[in-house]
């Protein structure tokens, strides 16, 4: 076991040479593979029309078939910041209602031993099941009733519902892995409930906060149907519908070249907002708290 | 005036089946170091909880200092607990750690930083004051958990298994540390473990418990010595206590071959008669008292041998396990003769398992 016979050191010798050759190559093809539509939209919106059109495709275009083109197009056509800001709102409401309601249900699941837990676990649950595609002309009767038409609490509400059960969840299951000697610990140190809450706990629940929450903006951000459905002002559409509804100078024209800054345009605050949490995600900040 | 606890007919039930707490009453006092010491699930983390204050008890009262605290919150008590898991908070540094009990109880600041800095110098913590519990090992965790209590000059200090997340090199070390920090102070200690070396060499008395009662609570050495049952018999000393349930007739014990006699003023028909491994020895003269038996199993514990022995009887077989110096070089199915000292039989009822005790001659006139 100790003996290492000349063949065994080759052999580890050899082996990462390979190695170092065919695990960036695996992983530069994998990332091309996944990033492949995101790259093609991002080159199309920097391209001119004449560049887009041609055939054959023009990957690696000249000089002069660059364009910023494209981004003035859809500002000067359409009010895109306004597009950029109304989603924003919807999300970020979405968001903190989503978390600010979820965590505290999720806290109370954890924690408390309520009666028929099982059944409210499975009713949270069951409200997954839906696709939204069949909710929302019953959710748009909803909406007219109570005249909610046009008003981004047409969007805020149905959005933070949508959303409650994977947040209860994820929260839930954060929670009950959290050690409950902390709660206790914070108690005999004085800690009143609220105090020990926002003190203790909330600190502690932030990686998992900020993994929820980007869930819940995402798909926030990139919802359709109901935003196509209950918004029908133009100064108050979200980038997916208005990003779909972009048209050209006449109606046998598709836009591509709009259409591929609108993705570019709607996809990079999410982008953004995903880097900047990273951090956060992936810390673990309960270590250390107990032994581990 | 001292600082002292006192626990009256302390009873905790989660459900009607479920009762953990079943009638605790016992009283701690100043320069005590009680440990509350068990198996699994025989409510003595409970009992510390109900202390704390972070379970309520269904019945019953916890005085502190003979002030009933039972309906006060945690924070309202005064007490201060050292966690199994430590519990350190893993967003503060370790002087923010120590410093929240007091903070939160509007002490002074400079008041807060003397009694820091003097618990610190006492465990040599000056170095880790601003690192995070996640950069610390787990002994330091557990001297800064310990400080956390300490600090704030409770009225009585909980501990849970403090020793219990260490490795086993580490716990004895740390054992005898808490030895001497707790022996140089004057307030109540209440130790809870499973763990009778602990126990035993921590405590200055200890409270033995089973399925929520109090079985015995008494000094280590008497717990040892004189156990009330047949189960702190059997769950204090380490290898277990040799039972063996033996027929009486005329006042003596029928063992095997030879005969016992039993404690002054009983009679019963059979009685549980234990002995300590330990206290087992090989018979050292033929007109000795002694039970014939052939040795069927030797485990080498380094510095003795634990020797199974079975004695042979009329009926069926009985085992014998004992403790023998390695200088008896036993083997196998060898043939050895064991002798039972009087002095260290104790001697059980059957039915309940308590102590059978001579009875002293007067209460025999009298009774």
């Amino acid at each position: 076991m100790t003996t290492t016979s000349p063949e065994n050191q080759q052999a580890t010798v050899h082996r990462p040479s390979v190695r170092r050759f065919i695990l960036p190559i695996a992983v530069a093809l994998t990332v091309l593979f996944c990033l492949a539509p995101i790259l093609w939209e991002l080159l199309t919106s920097f391209k001119t029309d004449d560049a887009i059109a041609e055939i054959p495709n023009v990957y690696f275009p000249s000089p002069n078939q660059l364009t910023l083109d494209q981004y003035q197009k859809l500002f000067e056509r359409r009010p895109f910041l306004n597009y950029l800001f109304n989603s924003f709102l919807v999300s970020l409401a979405s968001t903190v209602l989503a978390l600010g309601i979820g965590a505290p249900a999720a806290y109370a699941l954890a924690r408390l031993k309520l009666q028929g837990e099982r059944i409210i676990l499975a009713g949270v649950l069951i409200v997954t099941l839906f696709p939204p595609i069949l909710l929302f002309l019953g959710l748009l009767d909803i909406v007219r009733y109570l005249n909610l038409g046009n008003n981004y609490l047409s969007l805020i509400i149905p959005y933070t519902a949508i959303n409650l059960p994977l947040t209860i969840l994820v929260m839930r299951s954060f929670f009950q892995q959290l050690p409950k000697d902390l709660e206790d610990a914070a108690r005999v140190d004085g800690y009143s409930t609220p105090r020990m809450l926002l003190d203790i706990v909330l600190p502690m629940t932030l990686p998992a906060l900020a993994t929820t929450g980007i869930l819940t903006f995402i798909a926030a951000w990139n919802e359709f149907i109901f935003a196509l459905t209950f918004i029908t002002r133009e100064d108050m559409k979200t980038v997916p519908v208005a990003g779909a509804q972009l048209g050209g100078a006449s109606p046998f024209e598709i836009p591509f070249g709009p259409i591929a800054a609108a993705t570019v345009l709607g996809t990079i605050p999410l982008v953004l907002l995903v880097l900047i949490f990273q951090r956060r995600i992936v810390q673990g900040l309960t270590s250390g708290a107990v032994k581990g | 005036m001292d600082k002292k606890l006192d626990l009256v007919a302390l009873r905790k039930a989660y459900t009607p089946t479920v009762v953990p707490v079943k009638d605790i009453s016992l009283s701690v006092g100043a320069g005590e170091f009680l440990t509350l010491l068990g198996p699994s699930g025989c409510g003595k983390s409970t009992i510390l909880r109900l202390i704390a204050g972070l379970e309520q008890p269904s019945s019953g009262q916890v005085l502190l200092n003979g002030r009933d605290v039972s309906r006060l919150s945690p924070g309202d008590r005064n007490i201060a607990m050292v966690f199994q898991s430590y519990a350190l908070y893993p967003h503060m540094t370790v002087y923010e750690n120590i410093a929240s009990g007091l903070k939160l109880r509007k002490t002074p600041s400079g008041e807060v930083q003397s009694r820091i800095h003097e618990v610190a110098d006492f465990l040599g913590l000056h170095e880790l004051m601003n690192r995070k519990p996640g950069q610390l090992s787990g002994g330091q965790r557990q001297r800064v958990a310990v400080a956390r209590t300490l600090v704030r000059r409770p009225d009585v200090f909980l501990l849970d298994e403090p020793l219990s997340n260490l490795d086993a090199l580490l716990r004895e070390h740390v054992r005898a540390e808490l030895k001497q920090l707790f022996g140089s102070q004057n307030t109540p200690v209440v130790y809870v473990t499973h763990d009778q070396t602990e126990a035993m060499t921590l405590s200055t008395r200890v409270a033995v418990l089973n399925n929520g009662y109090l079985q015995q609570l008494d000094t280590p050495e008497r717990i040892y010595t004189e156990p009330a049952n047949r189960f702190v018999a059997g769950f204090i000393g380490s290898p277990q206590m040799n039972f063996l349930q033996v027929k009486c007739e005329a006042g003596q014990a029928i063992v095997g071959n030879s005969r016992i006699p039993l404690p002054l003023g009983s009679n019963p028909k059979e009685i549980v008669l234990g002995i300590r491994p330990e206290h087992v020895h090989v018979a050292q003269s033929s007109n000795e008292p002694a039970l014939d038996g052939q040795v069927f199993l030797v485990e080498n514990l380094g510095m003795h041998n634990l020797v199974s022995v079975r004695i042979a009887s009329g009926g069926e077989p009985i085992t014998v396990r004992a403790l023998l110096g390695m200088e008896h070089r036993l083997a196998t199915n060898t043939p050895v003769r064991l002798a039972f000292p009087p002095d260290s039989i104790h001697w059980f009822d059957v039915g309940a398992g308590d102590r059978v005790e001579a009875t002293t001659p007067s209460m025999v006139r009298n009774g």
